[in-house]
């Protein structure tokens, strides 16, 4: 058991405050939400950043819970799963990691809409946002393309991500968001 | 008409709207999955009070934080507002920020940028 160890010493140097892998559903946001609310609540950060943390992280989870929901090419088990970590550096710098299963052929959709809101500025990704929100389209499910633009124009740093080919059909997608202070 | 009231819950808004004297209050925070179900009742019952709305229509959103999802729902009541406006009512809408929330202040600039309805800037103190 000598496994569990290692571990336990790999999140506590890490600074992982707290980590998830599994099928996300909407009570389970709910819960997570919860815990991070008040171990920031215990933590005594400054409202402001309790905000940003809190919102990024909304916006984070919800993407999970859409894509997995809405995906209905992914059917194996494993390939529902996502996984979650939200780390909390000595330097107090936030850091949310998510990463999930995405089928090959929508990997191209998303990187372009990555590189596109990386190579924005600020008053750039205000005005895409506004953009979006007044002319996209709403998904059935709500996502509205809104998230990666929200989180990027929150966060204050570039959108850290990879894609890892698995087989034929799915890739893993890793996200990083690193929360400005 | 009647006033449609949906009580908070930790991932949606209070909704206060009555008809009777043209208030709308949301307040608390707006995070649901589905966001598109929950405002539809505000959407409607707005659409209804267009066809016999008051002089003055008063709007104070007080919202601590909002999802992308809520954004476009939001959105799509001001929509419905400003319809209201360019009608038979004046419409003033209040959005209540925190001072030192940059990120509230700023969604409110964002829709104050995009509607055409007086949109005022309303900052509170920290709880």
């Amino acid at each position: 058991m000598d496994n569990i160890h290692d571990f336990y010493n790999m999140m506590e140097d890490g600074n992982i405050m707290l980590s998830f892998k599994g099928e996300v559903t909407s009570d389970l946001l709910t819960s997570i939400l919860q815990i991070m609310e008040s171990k920031m609540e215990t933590l005594d950060e400054p409202p402001k950043i309790k905000k940003k943390v809190y919102n990024i992280l909304v916006e984070c989870l919800q993407n999970l819970y859409h894509h997995i929901d809405e995906d209905d090419a992914l059917t194996a088990a494993n390939e529902k799963t996502a996984l979650f970590m939200i780390r909390k550096n000595d330097d107090g710098e936030y850091s949310i990691m998510t990463g999930n299963y995405i089928a090959n052929e929508n990997i191209h959709i998303l990187k372009a809409r990555l590189d596109k809101i990386n190579s924005m500025d600020k008053e750039e990704l205000k005005d895409y946002y506004k953009e979006v929100l007044n002319n996209g389209e709403m998904s059935a499910k709500g996502g509205g393309g809104l998230g990666m633009i929200d989180i990027a124009r929150k966060s204050g740093k570039k959108l850290d991500y990879d894609f890892a080919k698995i087989d034929d059909k799915f890739s893993f997608f890793s996200l990083i968001v690193n929360i400005a202070q | 008409m009647e006033e449609l009231v949906i009580e908070g819950t930790p991932k949606t808004p209070t909704i206060k709207f009555n008809p009777n004297n043209g208030y709308l209050l949301v307040r608390g925070r707006s995070i649901p999955e589905n966001s598109i179900e929950f405002y539809k009742p505000l959407v409607d019952a707005l659409e209804a009070y267009n066809k016999n709305s008051k002089p003055q229509t008063k709007v104070d959103i007080q919202l601590e934080y909002f999802n992308t999802s809520s954004s476009k729902c939001i959105l799509d009541v001001f929509k419905k507002l400003e319809v209201i406006n360019s009608g038979s009512s004046e419409v003033t809408i209040n959005w209540f920020y925190e001072e030192d929330d940059e990120d509230m202040l700023e969604a409110g600039e964002d829709y104050q940028a995009i509607i055409s309805v007086p949109f005022k800037m309303v900052e509170v103190e920290e709880d």
